[in-house]
Formats: structure tokens, C-alpha cells, sequence
């Protein structure tokens, strides 16, 4: 639908970032040959964002830059960039990338009358043709406020160096601090009125979640949420992923819960594949192990599922299975299941989902598994957990992958909120519940939907023994596990 | 390089620690010419015969503006006597640029 959408209407020569995500959201990247502002607080990741631009620039499009730092020095620079595996030395003997600390001390300097920046455009000027750029970040060249007196000066000049910046036909990056009323401190959005991008880094709840936003961007659709991203080793990952709107396909073919008897409920055959489905139930029902015999089917199928645990860790899992007669080593050897374990309270939801959509798109899975999604909802907050998780289920049902959810209710409690959010995105929702009959507890297992299938409306006993899982219709004598 | 550059030297007496200066302009601008006749009326009133003043044009010389951390045009950089000071501007407040050669304390004393 994006590309559709974008193709009938001519849009302006773009120049990618490379920085994955960040693309989508501006359909193609930044304006070639304009001036993009960044802006946000300190420590946002502007810095970042600029020097990825660079090194994608140069490493990938062929794209010579130049880096005009005004605040870091160049050792500085390479050591922070060193940390996500760029070697900006070397890039810079290889002169793709150039360097150049302007240095900006006050108590060095006298004013006494008028003058221009020349010399800033004669330096930036001369790096740009000796290196034959073709990108160029200025950061930040808002410090040259604090560091020269006369802001009329610099105003005019600065008008006039993004001019000129755009006449040099350079993709330009110039960052700025936050203003408390303004997108920067200056007021460079003023000058810079191609492309505006914000960042933002804030704490709820003592969990830092960043965010971008295209505030404008002038000749061009983009995305106008504001996007979860990332900054790891590999640098920042922005999730791409807003309303996608139903128009993902709806596959018909069909893959196996791993269970017969629970294939024999859904319609004979088992899931949809592409599709969604929750598995809610109170603790101790058995629906990581019913998440487990899904991973296997699908292992078993020579297909690759991938299994975000967000309680326990994987060893945890392989024993608890072992024990119930379903082997799972194999599969995680032969790399057709891969586990991602991970403490949900590690960081906020946003992060998560932009975590996830990281490894789904190195993986490149048949099958998802969340175990339990109820996990990481707590670590997001109110309203942003339901748009968040109705991007996930997008995002992963765009790409036709198969999603099993566990969620953990409390028992005696009717569904939660939680619940009754998730379950409105599926398609298919078992529920398992603990009865206490004389000196036993046993599991009831039923559909409460499942979209597109006849399916049984059975209540229907559910076994766990160190045989594996049954399920059947009437009590069996079997050694409870 | 010394055809791109411009030297005034003036020899004459003193045993005075010499003051080597460095006027940067960028092409022969009013602002710039300003800047080095005012720089001249300074130096012959107050440093005579104890200064050289090197003129670097960075349109001819563009390396040097990197180099020599040149921002602003005209910029004077009095490299001699220490500390190095950079004093922007065409130099028309004579007061500030005699605060900013350190010939003359802020305090005006």
C-alpha cells in the first residue's frame, strides 16, 4: 500500500541514511542536495544520527562526507563510533570521510567590528572539493553562539551558509539543541525549512524510551508518528512500523498447532498460517509448553520459529520440556528455533517491539512466539500499549508470519484489559482454565474464536503427563504432571 | 607561498621582543583593506618597528583556514608574544583591538 501510494505521487530526489527504519518513515531518506535539521536535547542521538549518515554515505552510496564538528574532537568522534564497530579512521584514509574540529574559544577571542564567517565557507568549501562530498553535518553549529558575541552576525551568516550549502547541492545534515519554545535553541528551524527531524529521549516511569519525529519535510510524504528507536551496538534502528491499515494478505494455507487433537478442533488442519493467535490462561495451565509443541511443528517442518521469552531463559525451557517429552535441542542446534530471552522491566515497551522487529528482520522467521506478551505490557504505560501492540501484530502479519501470544491472567478474574485489547487483534484465541474438582485440578482448554474456520465449541481437557500433551474429551486416568 | 603572501617588516631599533602578527583575509573586500590599514595605523603608533605583519589570503592559501582554525574574516592572529590570541573583525575599535593585542589591559590602564 506504501508503495503504491508513494508511486502516484512524483516525489523529490531523495538521499538514503542507510540507518535502518529511518527510511521507510521518509520514503526513500533526506532530501539530496538540501539542508535537514535534527534537533533535541542533549544526548538525544543527534551526533549519531548524522555520523551514521556519513558512514552509510560513504560505505554504501558511494557518498564522500564531511564532519564539522564544533562542540567533539575528531579523536573523540572515532572513539564513540569505534563502540559500534566503525573504523572512522579508516574511512578517512581512505578519504571518504573528513573530519574538521572547529574550535571555538571565547576567551581567545576578540571582536572588534565587523566581519563574516568567509572562513568558515572557505574551509568548508575547500574539505568539500578535495574530497569531491557529497554529504556534509554540521554539529552543532549552534555553539558558535555562545562562542561570538555578535548574534546578528552569525544569524545572517548562517542564512546564508545553508543557502550556500544548497547551492553546493550537498545533502547536509545541521544539528540543534532543544529550545524551551523552539525546535532549537536558535531558532535554526527558521533557516533550515526543507526537513525538520526531531529526537527525544524521555524517562517514564524510570524507563527511557527514545522517539524520532518528522516534524516536516517539505515536497514529500513521511510518516508523521512518532517512531520508537533504538541505539545499540549497531547503531540506531528506528521501527518503522505506524498504522499499517488492513491490507496484509490473508494466506489460506494451514500449519499444525503440533497437537492433533487440537488441529482436530481448529477445522482439522491447525492455524491459519500468517495468522495470530493468543493463548491466555492462569499461571500453570501449560501455555509456554503448548507454545513449545508449535516451535517443534514448526522446526519439524524444516521451518524457522523464533521464541521471545520474556520469563524464563532457554535453558529453563528446554528442561521443562524435556520433562514432558518434547525435545527441543535439536531444533535450537540445527537453528530452526532460536530463543531470545529477555527481562521485560530491561527496557521500555517501545524498545522491545524496536528490539523484536530487529531480530525478526535478521531472522527472517516462519513463525513468532511471545511468551508471555502480558510481560511486556507491563513495562509500557496507559494508551501507548495498545497502538503499540496493534503495530506489532501488523508489522509481524505484514510480513506473513505466524504469531503465537501467551498471556497470563489472574485467576477468578474475568479477562483484563490487556487481554481484551490483544484478543480483538487475533484471530485465533485459545483460553485454558484451572478447575478444582474434589482432590484434583485439572485444565479445561476451549476456542474462544478462531476467524475463518469451522471450529469446535467444545470444552475440552487438557493433559499434561511426562508423556506430553493431550487433549481430550473425557477425564483419562493419567499420571497428572 | 611567500608571493601570496604580503610582509611588512619594519627594522629598526629596539632589542623589544618582536610581535608577529597575521592579518587573514578572503580576497581584497572593503572589510579586509579596512582591516589592514587600521591594523598598520595601530602597529606604527604602538609597535614600532618591533612588529611583521604577515597577510594570508585563504582564497588563495583555503588550506590554511583549517590549519589555522580561521572562522571569521578578517581575523588577526597575534602569534607573538604568547598567548596567541585571535581578535576578529576589521579592527575599527581601536580600544578592543589594543585590549585584544594585549597592549592595553580591559580595565583601560
Amino acid at each position: 500500500m506504501r508503495s503504491s501510494l508513494h508511486s502516484r505521487f512524483p516525489s523529490i530526489p531523495k538521499s538514503p541514511t542507510g540507518i535502518k527504519g529511518l527510511d521507510e518513515i521518509t520514503f526513500g531518506g533526506l532530501p539530496k542536495g538540501r539542508p535537514t535539521l535534527i534537533c533535541g536535547n542533549a544526548g538525544c542521538g543527534k551526533t549519531l544520527l548524522a555520523i551514521e549518515f556519513l558512514v552509510h554515505g560513504a560505505l554504501d552510496f558511494k557518498e564522500p562526507g564531511i564532519f564539522m564538528t564544533f562542540e567533539e574532537t575528531a579523536a573523540d568522534l572515532t572513539d564513540n563510533v569505534a563502540s559500534l564497530g566503525v573504523d572512522l579512521n579508516a574511512l578517512i584514509k581512505r578519504k571518504l570521510i573528513k573530519i574538521d574540529h572547529v574550535r571555538v574559544e571565547r576567551s581567545e577571542i576578540e571582536e572588534t567590528g565587523e566581519y563574516n564567517l568567509e572562513g568558515l565557507f572557505v574551509r568548508l568549501n575547500y574539505a568539500i572539493d578535495t574530497l569531491g562530498a557529497k554529504r556534509v553535518v554540521l554539529d552543532t553549529i549552534e555553539s558558535l553562539f555562545s562562542g561570538l558575541s555578535n548574534a546578528t552576525i552569525l544569524r545572517a551568516e548562517l542564512r546564508r551558509l545553508f543557502h550556500w550549502l544548497k547551492e553546493k547541492g550537498v545533502t547536509a545534515i545541521i544539528t540543534g539543541e532543544r529550545g524551551s519554545n523552539t525546535l532549537t535553541r536558535q531558532g535554526l528551524e527558521e533557516y533550515v525549512s526543507d526537513c525538520v527531524i526531531l529526537l527525544d529521549h524521555r524517562i517514564v516511569e524510570q524507563i527511557s524510551t527514545r522517539r524520532l519525529r518528522v516534524v516536516k519535510y517539505r515536497g514529500s510524504l513521511h510518516g508523521t508518528n512518532e517512531y520508537p528507536f533504538l541505539i545499540d551496538d549497531t547503531g540506531i534502528t528506528v521501527l518503522p512500523i505506524t498504522s499499517l491499515g488492513l491490507t496484509h494478505p490473508a494466506p489460506t494455507g494451514r500449519i499444525s498447532s503440533g497437537i492433533p487433537q487440537l488441529d482436530a478442533m481448529l477445522g482439522g488442519r491447525g492455524y491459519f498460517k500468517g495468522s495470530s493467535v493468543l493463548i491466555s490462561g492462569t499461571a500453570g495451565t501449560g501455555k509456554s509448553s503448548l507454545a513449545c509443541y508449535f516451535a517443534a511443528a514448526h522446526a519439524k517442518a524444516r521451518k524457522r520459529c523464533l521464541y521471545f521469552a520474556f520469563e524464563e531463559s532457554q535453558e529453563q525451557i528446554l528442561r521443562n520440556m524435556h520433562s514432558i517429552n518434547l525435545q527441543l535441542k535439536p531444533w535450537v542446534k540445527k537453528g530452526l528455533i532460536i530463543f531470545d530471552a529477555c527481562r521485560p522491566s530491561l527496557m521500555g515497551l517501545e524498545q522491545h517491539l524496536v528490539r523484536i522487529y530487529k531480530v525478526v528482520e535478521e531472522f527472517k522467521p516462519d513463525a513468532v512466539i511471545i511468551d508471555p506478551i502480558s510481560n511486556l505490557v507491563s513495562s509500557g504505560t496507559g494508551r501507548e500499549v495498545q497502538s503499540m501492540l496493534t503495530r506489532l501484530i501488523d508489522f509481524l502479519k505484514m510480513k506473513q508470519i505466524t504469531t503465537l501470544y501467551t498471556i497470563l491472567t489472574t485467576s477468578g478474574a474475568p479477562v483484563d484489559d490487556t487481554e481484551v485489547g490483544v484478543s480483538s487483534l487475533v484471530d485465533t484465541w485459545l483460553l485454558i482454565q484451572d478447575l478444582q474438582h474434589a482432590e484434583h485440578r485439572r485444565r479445561k482448554l476451549f476456542i474462544i474464536k478462531s476467524r475463518g474456520m469451522g471450529h469446535s465449541d467444545q470444552v475440552k481437557d487438557l493433559l499434561i503427563s511426562n508423556a506430553g500433551i493431550q487433549i481430550t474429551d473425557r477425564e483419562v486416568k493419567t499420571e497428572t504432571h | 607561498m611567500n608571493d601570496k603572501k604580503r610582509s611588512t617588516e619594519n627594522k629598526s631599533e629596539t632589542n623589544d621582543e618582536k610581535w608577529n602578527l597575521r592579518l587573514y583575509v578572503a580576497g581584497q573586500t572593503p572589510k579586509c583593506l579596512v582591516a589592514f590599514s587600521n591594523l598598520k595605523k595601530i602597529c606604527d603608533e604602538h609597535l614600532s618597528g618591533r612588529y611583521k605583519i604577515e597577510v594570508i589570503d585563504l582564497l588563495k592559501n583555503p588550506k590554511l583556514a583549517e590549519g589555522d582554525q580561521i572562522l571569521a574574516i578578517p581575523t588577526l592572529v597575534k602569534k607573538l608574544p604568547t598567548p596567541v590570541r585571535k581578535i576578529l573583525g576589521d579592527l575599527s575599535n581601536t580600544e578592543r583591538a589594543l585590549i585584544g593585542l594585549d597592549l592595553r589591559s580591559p580595565d583601560g590602564l
